[in-house]
């Protein structure tokens, strides 16, 4: 069985993001890149499958700079057996992306019978590169998955919607599943894993190795900018009891008169 | 002019309000399509906000969701009349269904737009990344027709909506094969209006030290319609479920009316709700973050605080 996982690199949670200076993107200098958060939920669903069948192969592959592979090496450090780098700078659509993550994974010769995503990456949140890679792979696709089960060919995923509910669908392999929180705990990539993690092969190809051109953009974009900031806003102290009642009352009547929303 | 479709989702048969949002922008220039049958009042609705025509998909398995039986119905149903545009809101189904339908077509989606122009009929939007640290534009191009989904709250109900003429018809649709088939539906424990789609939020953080706590969030969410939130601290000791949490790995929203509820403000946190429209914090700690972004700081204990706004709340709603 040959399981992929889709991998993207992200700026760090904790970055100040500063649009670059002629705002046609964002100053990527001092960024520290981090696996997306999502994706380690991908990664840790594929190594469960793993641990259950000896026979499966575990691919991670992602698209993006070479500037540091840190999100693949990471991946193998936790269990899987093998990376695709496909080299390309940071700001393609999501078309580009999963027509270059199917090139890749057609590449490689084998034959994907699951191919696990995040359910969105935390810096651009398109929520789109499963969805249009399952279209292109011709498989069905479940996103948002926090409950997953595999009885031989056969899975059961819990989807998550609006208020929590959950759509539970009942899908054959061959299939893409994105992940969502809940699904399950990453674990932890351990020292000799990280040693053996240097030592598993990791493919690299550039774009047009995998089939994707500057004819493959759908969405361009510019005009990088901080969103406005808002005014300073008035700030009440009710820490003494005797005042608690009055404030309160003002900032209820002030969400009226003044804010106009309730 | 360009020929542009608005893909409508209902919720107990109401139309989302997402969809008149996006019509009202639109300006009278757009068609809807809908699945299954709607209801006249709704068809006029539909009309008073702009929509030309209201064409309704009707066909086996078609009932329920799913990502192949309903792009399979919708881009047959887009290729007989040859839309230069689809719009939807980016709901759970928005965000899961216009990627595929666009991949469908090798065509090009903007996601989750927060506002857009049609310039001479050349779609041009705004979206924030990085949850909302940074704003850029997006325009579309390759293929058509071109696919948008738009933030639910972000473009706000038109005040003077032009009307379209909002002749209905129904449309024999087939959703083909269907490989991911919905099995069962589990409801959630409330059946609150989600985050994403809410007009007020109020949240809790850590200080609210137990989920059992949540209860006077819920007390004042019920007396002002509001949906309750959490900060992933509140959600990773246990305090609330996962669903509930608003940030960078939670979720995104947009309200009029956000109230923090001991929650520090960090960096995460803030992403996910900073373009609230109008936002109340409380807190003990005079310096917590979250009072730079709030319109409206108190300082104090939540649990003194949130109980007494409850009930000016009902005194100002006359509840
Ligand atoms: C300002 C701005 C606006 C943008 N707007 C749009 C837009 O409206 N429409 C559009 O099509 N594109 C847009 N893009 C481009 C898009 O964000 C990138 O193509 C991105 O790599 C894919 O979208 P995402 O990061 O949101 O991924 P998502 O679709 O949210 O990612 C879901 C999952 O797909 C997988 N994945 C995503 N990217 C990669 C990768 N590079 N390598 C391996 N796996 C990956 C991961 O498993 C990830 O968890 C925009 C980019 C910017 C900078
Ligand atoms: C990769 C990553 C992703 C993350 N994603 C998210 C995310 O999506 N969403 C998110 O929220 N966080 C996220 N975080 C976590 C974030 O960094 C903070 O840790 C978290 O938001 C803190 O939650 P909090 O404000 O509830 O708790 P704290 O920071 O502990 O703040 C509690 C606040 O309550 C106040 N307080 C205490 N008692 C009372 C009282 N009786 N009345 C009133 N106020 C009181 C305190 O003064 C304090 O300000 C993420 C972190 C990382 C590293």
């Amino acid at each position: 069985m040959n399981i992929f996982v889709c991998v993207k690199q992200v700026p760090d949670t904790e970055t100040k993001v500063t649009p670059n200076a002629d705002g046609s993107f964002i100053e990527t200098s001092s960024i520290k890149w981090i696996m997306n958060p999502y994706d380690e939920f991908a990664v840790e669903q594929a190594l469960l499958i793993k641990q259950a069948n000896a026979a499966a192969n575990v691919t991670v592959v992602r698209v993006g700079s070479v500037k540091d592979t840190e999100a693949l090496r990471t991946a193998m450090a936790m269990g899987a057996d093998d990376a695709i780098l496909v080299e390309a700078n940071d700001n393609l659509d999501s078309y580009s992306i999963a027509k270059a993550l199917k090139g890749a994974i057609d590449k490689s010769g084998k034959k994907a019978d699951l191919i696990f995503a995040g359910k969105q990456a935390i810096d651009d949140d398109c929520l789109q590169v499963p969805q249009i890679l399952a279209q292109m792979m011709e498989m069905p696709s479940v996103a948002v998955v926090v409950g997953f089960e595999m009885n031989g060919t056969t899975v059961k995923a819990k989807r998550e919607v609006e208020g929590g509910a959950l759509e539970v669908y009942e899908v054959n392999t061959p299939c893409v599943i994105a992940c969502n929180k809940g699904l399950n705990t990453p674990r932890y990539a351990s020292l000799p894993g990280i040693m053996k993690a240097k030592k598993k092969p990791l493919a690299q190809h550039s774009l047009a190795d995998v089939g994707v051109t500057d004819a493959d953009r759908r969405v361009k974009y510019s005009g990088f900018a901080l969103p406005p900031e808002k005014p300073a806003g008035k700030k009440f102290d009710a820490m003494d009891a005797t005042k608690q009642a009055e404030i309160v009352a003002q900032v209820v009547s002030l969400l009226r008169t003044e804010a106009k929303i309730i | 002019m360009s020929n542009v479709l608005v893909f409508t989702e209902t919720n107990d048969g109401k139309v989302k309000p997402v969809t008149l949002e996006i019509l009202g922008k639109l300006a009278g220039k757009a068609d809807v399509a809908v699945m299954g049958d709607l209801a006249a009042d709704q068809v006029e609705l539909l009309a008073k906000y702009g929509a030309q025509a209201v064409h309704k998909l009707k066909g086996a398995n078609l009932d329920k969701y799913s990502p192949e039986g309903y792009s399979n119905a919708l881009s047959a149903f887009i290729k007989s009349k040859s839309y230069d545009y689809v719009f939807a809101g980016a709901t759970s189904t928005g965000k899961d269904l216009i990627p595929r339908l666009a991949a469908v077509f090798g065509a090009g989606c903007a996601s989750d737009c927060t506002n857009f122009t049609m310039d001479g009929g050349t779609f041009a939007g705004t979206r924030p990344l990085f949850a909302g640290k940074c704003l850029a534009k997006v325009e579309l191009t390759g293929p058509k027709p071109h696919f948008v989904t738009v933030r639910p709250n972000a473009l706000g109900m038109p005040q003077t909506p032009t009307a379209g003429a909002g002749a209905a018809a129904d449309v024999a649709a087939d959703a083909g094969q269907i490989r991911a088939a919905i099995k069962e539906i589990i409801k959630a424990a409330s059946a609150k209006v989600d985050l994403t789609e809410a007009n007020i939020i109020i949240s809790g953080g850590r200080a609210m030290k137990n989920a059992e706590n949540f209860k006077v969030l819920n007390e004042m969410a019920d007396v002002i319609g509001a949906t309750v939130g959490a900060s992933r601290a509140a959600v990773d000791s246990g305090f609330a479920a996962h669903s509930m949490q608003v940030g960078q790995t939670g979720k995104t929203v947009s309200p009029s009316l956000y109230i923090a509820c001991g929650i520090s403000g960090a960096i995460q946190h803030l992403a996910g709700m900073r373009t609230s429209k109008v936002i109340v914090a409380i807190n003990t700690d005079p310096d917590a973050p979250i009072f730079t972004k709030a319109d409206y700081g108190i300082v104090g204990d939540l649990f003194t605080i949130v109980p007494i706004m409850t009930q000016e709340f009902k005194k100002l709603l006359g509840k």
